[in-house]
């Protein structure tokens, strides 16, 4: 339990730091202004949600193949926390593409793949609510966000192939981009303040399903009784 | 070879019980005819219109068909118990998933070969040079939609609210072969049309790609 709460009170002082540094450290960009300070927010929450998912990912592999419910619980856990994440990303972009490209979205390759990867893991959570049995429910969820998985990519690159207006990537991106060496810093503290965050909301999550497995174990012998 | 000589043995049943009803086939037809009409009031169809737009809505239609036909892929095996029958007579479970694909994608197939003419003369558009390439990308496109609907069928049969869950689970899956489909078609539907190779290897990339993950997964989805 302490170390539940340490856990906790490290990401929100962290996300409270990095917020700050965003804010205050950061030096204003010279084009965009005070808008582009959105970006270490909804990048790092990107990064984030994207994490999330990946490890979301092994735990389905490591369900199939081990059948353990605990990488069942990792597995939505890790969902949920994922679409929480990409959902701030859905509503910053826009917020921060309205002022600078005028319109609040467009169908390049990222946002478009970002969506998808969003919709697909809604619908994975969907899927969970529509299987009754618990090991059903385990397995066939764990099935579908394979699938999901493996899709991300290949949506990315299709997209790319055809609609090729994205703006380039600013991080590990070709030359020419990057960033002012005070903002790299500002950005990666976010990045490692909203992967503490995650972290932490997966930990609780995780122990909220095991609590609600725990108490319909718990039901079943009472009934049985 | 067991694999697909069991494959081809039950692909032979899928057909037969098909053509014995058309039921499946009928109503898929009559469905796609009505997507493609309702869809064209949606836009003006001249003929520069339905260049930038008919590709679109034909694959749209296909997708929507697709969704409704590879519904009964498993729920029929479920009715009488016949999947326990079918896994215990086959040695790889794959075995049932190819017989499956392939009755799907024949059907599918069947189905965009007999809307190709209807569209082409409903939206003024002409396909005559460019047949070899319009059936390469219809065949390419079916196969990824059947492999991935066939998957998601198996998954879909097994939850409540099965009919709406499969298509909300295929649609977003199938993005990328919409997208690419589509522009390929545009390319081929062009004045002076030319095929587009990096989107037909893109499509043959998704194929394979969800062909395999289905060979080294398919077995758990038909676990009891």
């Amino acid at each position: 339990m302490l170390r539940r709460i340490t856990l906790g009170a490290l990401a929100i002082g962290l996300v409270a730091c990095a917020t700050y540094a965003s804010f205050y450290i950061a030096p204003e960009e010279r084009t965009m202004g005070a808008i582009q300070r959105i970006f270490y927010f909804h990048a790092s929450t990107a990064w984030a949600g994207e994490t999330t998912f990946f490890v979301c990912f092994v735990a389905n592999l490591l369900y199939i193949w081990k059948r353990k419910p605990q990488y069942d619980w990792l597995g939505v856990t890790c969902a949920e926390v994922g679409v929480a994440c990409i959902t701030v990303v859905l509503i910053t972009g826009p917020i921060w593409a309205k002022p600078v490209w005028g319109i609040w979205w467009t169908w390049d390759a990222r946002l478009t793949s970002t969506f998808v990867l969003w919709i697909l893991y809604i619908c994975y959570l969907l899927l969970r609510t529509l299987v009754d049995e618990a090991e059903r429910r385990a397995l066939l969820s764990a099935l579908f966000g394979v699938f999901a998985f493996i899709d991300v990519p290949i949506v990315f690159g299709a997209i790319r192939w055809w609609r090729t207006q994205h703006p380039a990537p600013v991080i590990m991106g070709g030359e020419g981009s990057g960033l002012d060496p005070i903002m790299k810093k500002v950005f990666l503290f976010n990045v490692l303040a909203m992967h503490v965050l995650a972290v932490f909301l997966i930990v609780e999550r995780y122990f909220l399903e095991k609590t609600k497995h725990d108490v319909e174990l718990l039901q079943r012998e009472a009934e049985a009784r | 070879m067991a694999l697909l000589s069991n494959a081809a043995a039950l692909l032979g049943k899928e057909v037969r019980t098909e053509f014995r009803s058309r039921e499946l086939l009928g109503t898929t037809i009559v469905f796609v005819l009505i997507v493609v009409v309702v869809f064209s009031f949606t836009f003006d169809p001249t003929t520069a219109e339905s260049r930038r737009f008919g590709p679109g809505l034909l694959w749209m239609a296909f997708l929507f068909a697709a969704s409704l036909m590879l519904q009964p892929c498993f729920l029929r095996e479920q009715v009488n118990d016949t999947l326990s029958a079918l896994r215990l007579a086959v040695q790889d479970p794959f075995a049932i998933f190819l017989a499956k694909i392939a009755a799907n994608t024949l059907f599918l197939l069947l189905t965009e070969l007999l809307m190709l003419p209807v569209f082409a003369a409903l939206f003024n558009a002409s396909f005559a040079t460019q047949l070899p390439a319009i059936l390469l990308t219809f065949f390419l496109g079916s196969v990824g939609i059947s492999v991935v609907g066939t998957a998601l069928a198996a998954i879909s049969a097994q939850a409540r609210m099965r009919e709406l869950l499969l298509p909300l689970l295929l649609l977003p899956l199938l993005t990328p072969i919409l997208v690419v489909s589509t522009e390929v078609t545009i390319r081929l539907m062009q004045p002076e049309p030319y095929v587009e190779w990096k989107g037909i290897g893109l499509m043959a990339g998704f194929d394979a790609v969800f062909l395999t993950v289905l060979w080294l997964f398919g077995e758990y989805l038909l676990e009891e």
